[in-house]
């Protein structure tokens, strides 16, 4: 096919899908004249570039609907007919652009029918006015450099209305960009985003990431032949070799990302037409529409999703009367959602209308032979509802071209478990109904726990895993037996445990003599996994479970280990469904048995990479490996002072540099070992006298106190070392470094109110938020922060670890949010590991938002969105 | 007649009985080494392996076939006895590694000179197949790869909380 017949059938593809959700917003703001400029103006770019191509038939149709929306120009009346004629026109273009796709030509005939509307409707609205002369069908000859501007200029008409600033990397299968390369913007200067995207082959990426995992198995080959060498010089190279890995399979990652909103594009129109069609008032809401996921996924759950919408507009949600005589709004909602959480995106549709109809589900499943009536008589509701996802199953009693034909839940679950994932549904009759799809996000590293029962190694990832505990006769743990079930008492709490290999069948004989217990935590739940051995932790590439072994609950993918070998990855949320039940039938029985439930097990162990180094004195230092960017070695003679503070040319800017001991002396020959920390601009380096090695090991940290520099001290490799605080070296490169982060927002420093019972998390956190630009209050308990507020302090914003001794996180929340005057105050929750029931309990308990604890950068991002709102609100 | 590469297939033997598989859908034969069985799993999903960096789900023609298993060492996953030999192919975007007995030649069976499936054959079985050959006093069936591939999707019922 001709290069700019591609190019115009794939740019004015897009166009139309924007003119689809402008149109329907603007039918709802008929007065907002920027969305109806918008939509002429792309109206009038597509009649334009087809009249130079050569597509009469398209050009005539698209000028008699820019002719129509003149009117609405000069302030003539927007009707719903107007509009849904506009409307009817723009799918005739569509199915016109099909089929030049396909013939290469426009199709034999007219569209007199519509044009003829179009031009009545235009004359019916415009009223005593003269109507403008059409202008001539054929404008003047135009070059092709003068096409190619435009359709650079609508590019970038569509990079600016699209509101979500992913403008970066848009894939196509099958286009490429003119001559390969970047689009050349317009000379108006509205081409500058165009210009900052490129068109890429699919293949082309789908190509990279594969290398990319190969890169990531070798790396972890490398580091398994290096694990068993204790003192080994390739271990720092080796280090930095991960770290850049990681990165670089997240950029590859996200090229191949795209929002969800591109999913959902034609979903206002849809319910749109539905609404009218139907004769109800349906609102669409959609939420998180800038949530990103793989490119191919998004093309699988399109029509899922679209299914679904059209189910709840049809089914779910009752006619404007019936409404409200049940009490409710006559406007019924149909939400989506879509966020990221641990690993997967949670992709929601709600409605609030009149739920499942569990009664009609019942007899339909009898009706189909797929149960009895006694056995259905005794499903609970939950259990029915799952019934809808069978073949041919439908309870509508016509078969409308809406839905309810009855091929629909099916095929859904179909395409979902093909990408991975899952789907489920809540109802709660009269209210609505929820459906909750979960699709794992592909290629994700995680850091897991090799662990092995039965001679076969298995993976725990390392989120869930908050403990290790020997047990045995001899040990200090002891495990007891409570109607043969085995129980670990920690610390005075019991906790359930269960043997991998029990679980998964491999071995009958299992005792608890000499084992070896992970204590794994899923939200608040505890319980203890017995393995025979645990070897080490490993970051893994999760692979998804295979189609055939996917519903197995205890599994939740598989991995390559860096011998070679396939492991499987456990999932302690099945894990923990399986205890749940032997949970249930030990409680109540004995006394004191009734709270088997763990408490918080407080002492989290985590390994921490440490960075360890000499500066000055003959004290080693160390800093966490995470907190630094890079490090690097410069040649001393490349050093230079400006105004007596020494700098080095480093990627192209004058990084400053800044010692890290007093004693420290600058090199003044050889090479110059320097610790880079980088922010979004500007970078700087810490000077040492010697990288020493970097450990991963389990620390117990001693606080220091007040001493400038000086986080603490733990014994590393057995050394006493200082923990240096680097928020305070930072400051000494640059004296605005606080400036940085956050912009506009920033009027004052904001106030974080931040509690942790976990001195060291404490220690580590407020340094992080300190140097984003927030002025942080520390404190170790929820009673302590409540007493803080309560007694008049004002704070931006809070920052609450959950799981905490006496007042937890949510009762914490609960308890500020019962006072009226912190209404608006922001409560951000930090969870080690965040499932759907926690995330409820937050949601319940006032929590704004969940991050995970060690994710620095998503914290920080969320900090600035809260805190943007607020001002906002202001 | 003009021999399509359609037409064209890999044999092999599986308890006894002689298959035939497309040649285009055919990817590699290998002797796979280390399949991991996974507890749990369908009878007829052997376990996992690793070839080349890439997981195949591991499948027991055998049993998927309603043939009779072979008699084998319980040593925890890894194929006893006689070495056995995979054929690798790819359905749905994922990889599997089908186990047989001995690999074949390959040969040319146009479609013409294919039988329907005889009234009496195992339903597993039929449910696979798209034919029969009739070769000098052997039988030979063709099979379908996404067909037999397709085996757990009967199983979409809910499960009583699985």
């Amino acid at each position: 096919m001709d290069e700019l017949l591609r190019d115009f059938l794939t740019e004015t593809g897009e166009s139309l899908n924007i003119v689809d959700v402008e149109l329907v917003r603007f039918e709802q703001e008929p007065n907002n004249k920027a969305i109806l400029d918008n939509i002429f103006r792309l109206v009038h770019t597509i009649k334009g570039t087809c009249g130079f191509i050569g597509l009469p038939r398209l050009e005539a149709l698209t000028h008699a609907a820019e002719s129509l929306m003149a009117n609405f120009s000069e302030g003539r009346p927007v009707t719903g007919d107007a509009v849904s004629l506009v409307l009817a026109s723009i799918d005739r273009v569509k199915s016109l652009l099909d089929h030049i796709e396909r013939d290469q030509k426009e199709p034999e005939g007219n569209d007199r029918d519509l044009i003829g509307a179009l031009e009545r409707m235009a004359d019916a609205t415009s009223g005593d006015d003269q109507p403008e002369l059409p202008r001539p069908l054929r404008p003047a000859p135009v070059s092709r450099a003068e096409v190619e501007r435009a359709l650079a200029a609508l590019r970038a008409e569509e990079e600016k209305s699209m509101t979500s600033g992913n403008a970066d990397c848009t894939a196509q299968p099958d286009s490429l960009g003119v001559n390969g390369q970047q689009i050349a913007g317009s000379d108006r200067g509205d081409g500058k985003v165009a210009n900052q995207s490129i068109r890429v082959l699919v293949e082309t990426l789908e190509h990279m990431m594969t290398m990319v995992s190969e890169l990531v198995l070798t790396r972890n080959q490398l580091n398994e032949l290096v694990r068993h060498h204790e003192d080994s010089e390739f271990k720092i190279p080796l280090q930095r070799l991960s770290n850049v890995t990681a990165k670089l399979q997240e950029g590859v990652l996200k090229t191949r990302m795209q929002p969800i909103g591109n999913a959902w594009q034609k979903l206002p129109r849809l319910v749109r037409d539905l609404s009218t069609e139907l004769g109800k008032a349906i609102e669409l809401e959609m939420h998180g529409a800038d949530t990103e996921l793989d490119r191919q996924v998004l093309e699988l759950i399109r029509d899922p999703l679209t299914h679904m919408v059209r189910n709840s507009a049809a089914h779910g949600i009752e006619s404007s009367e019936q409404r409200v005589a049940t009490g409710k709004h006559k406007r019924g909602t149909i939400r989506l959602s879509a966020l990221h959480q641990g690993g997967y995106i949670i992709i929601e549709i709600s409605d609030d209308g009149r739920g499942l109809d569990v009664d009609r589900i019942r007899a339909r499943a009898v009706a189909m032979g797929l149960v009895s009536e006694t056995e259905i008589a005794k499903m609970p509701d939950v259990q029915v509802h799952r019934f809808i996802f069978n073949a041919g199953f439908s309870t509508a009693d016509a078969i409308t071209n809406v839905s309810g034909r009855g091929v629909g839940m099916d095929v859904v679950r179909a395409n979902i478990d093909e990408i991975g994932g899952t789907i489920e549904v809540k109802s709660v009759p009269g209210r609505g109904a929820t459906f909750t799809i979960k699709i794992p996000l592909t290629l994700a590293i995680i850091s897991a726990l090799i662990v092995e029962a039965a001679g076969d190694r298995f993976a725990i990832p390392q989120l869930a895993v908050a403990e290790i505990v020997r047990a045995g006769r001899d040990q200090k743990h002891r495990i007891e037996y409570i109607k043969g079930a085995g129980v670990l008492r920690l610390r005075d709490k019991l906790l359930p445990l269960v043997h991998l290999k029990t679980l998964l069948a491999i071995s009958d004989s299992a005792d608890f003599e000499d084992a070896f217990i992970v204590i794994t935590q899923v939200g608040s739940q505890y319980f203890g996994i017995v393995v025979d051995r645990v070897l080490h932790t490993e970051e893994i590439v999760v692979k998804p479970m295979s189609g055939k072994l996917r519903h197995i609950a205890m599994f939740s993918g598989t991995t390559i280990l860096g011998d070679g070998a396939v492991i499987l990855i456990v999932d302690p949320n099945g894990i923990g469904q399986t205890i749940e039940r032997t949970e249930v039938s030990l409680r109540g029985e004995e006394n004191g048995l009734d709270t088997i439930e763990a408490e918080v097990v407080r002492e989290q162990v985590v390994t921490e990479t440490m960075l360890v180094f000499r500066a000055g004195s003959t004290t080693q230092k160390a800093i966490p490996i995470s907190l630094v960017t890079r490090l690097e070695e410069v040649d001393a003679g490349s050093i230079e002072m400006s105004n007596s503070r020494p700098l080095v040319q480093y990627r192209g800017q004058l990084m400053p540099l800044v010692a890290a001991s007093s004693e420290t002396r600058i090199k003044s020959e050889g090479r110059q070992p320097l610790l880079v920390f980088s922010d979004a601009r500007r970078s700087m380096g810490l000077i040492v006298d010697e990288i020493v090695d970097i450990v991963e090991d389990v620390f117990e940290i001693e606080l220091a106190c007040g001493e400038p520099g000086k986080l603490g001290s733990a014994v590393i490799k057995g050394r006493a070392t200082e923990i240096i605080d680097i928020s305070h070296y930072l400051p000494m490169a640059f004296d605005d470094w606080h400036d940085w982060q956050q912009d506009e927002v920033r009027i004052a420093a904001r106030s974080v109110l931040l509690v942790d019972d976990v001195p060291f998390f404490r220690n580590m956190l407020a340094p992080v938020l300190k140097a984003a630009g927030y002025a942080v209050t520390s404190v170790a308990s929820g009673r302590d922060a409540l007493a803080l507020v309560t007694g008049g302090r004002r704070f931006d914003i809070v920052v609450t670890d959950i799981e905490m001794p006496g007042m937890d996180g949510f009762q914490l929340a609960s308890a500020l949010r019962g006072d009226p005057r912190n209404a608006g105050l922001p409560i951000i929750g930090l969870a080690s590991t965040v499932s759907a029931e926690t995330m409820q309990r937050g949601k319940d308990a006032g929590l704004r938002n969940y991050v995970a604890k060690f994710d620095r950068q998503a914290l920080i991002a969320v900090l600035q969105e809260q805190t943007a709102d607020s001002v906002r609100a202001a | 007649m003009i021999a399509t590469i359609q037409d064209k297939f890999v044999t092999a033997t599986i308890g006894g009985q002689l298959f035939a598989l497309p040649i285009q859908r055919v990817q590699e034969l290998f002797v796979p080494e280390r399949v991991m069985r996974v507890p749990l799993a369908v009878a007829e999903v052997a376990g996992l392996l690793n070839l080349r960096g890439r997981i195949h789900t591991v499948v027991d023609m055998r049993c998927r076939l309603g043939l009779s298993a072979q008699p084998q060492h319980d040593n925890g996953g890894v194929s006893a006895q006689r070495r056995q030999v995979a054929l690798s192919v790819e359905h749905k975007r994922e990889s599997y590694a089908l186990l047989i007995d001995e690999v074949g030649e390959v040969m040319q069976l146009p479609a013409v000179d294919r039988d329907e499936n005889p009234a009496n054959m195992d339903a597993a079985l039929a449910q696979a197949s798209l034919g029969v050959h009739r070769l000098e006093g052997r039988l030979l069936v063709v099979l379908d790869v996404d067909r037999l591939l397709d085996f757990d999707l009967h199983s979409l019922a809910p499960k009583a909380a699985a």
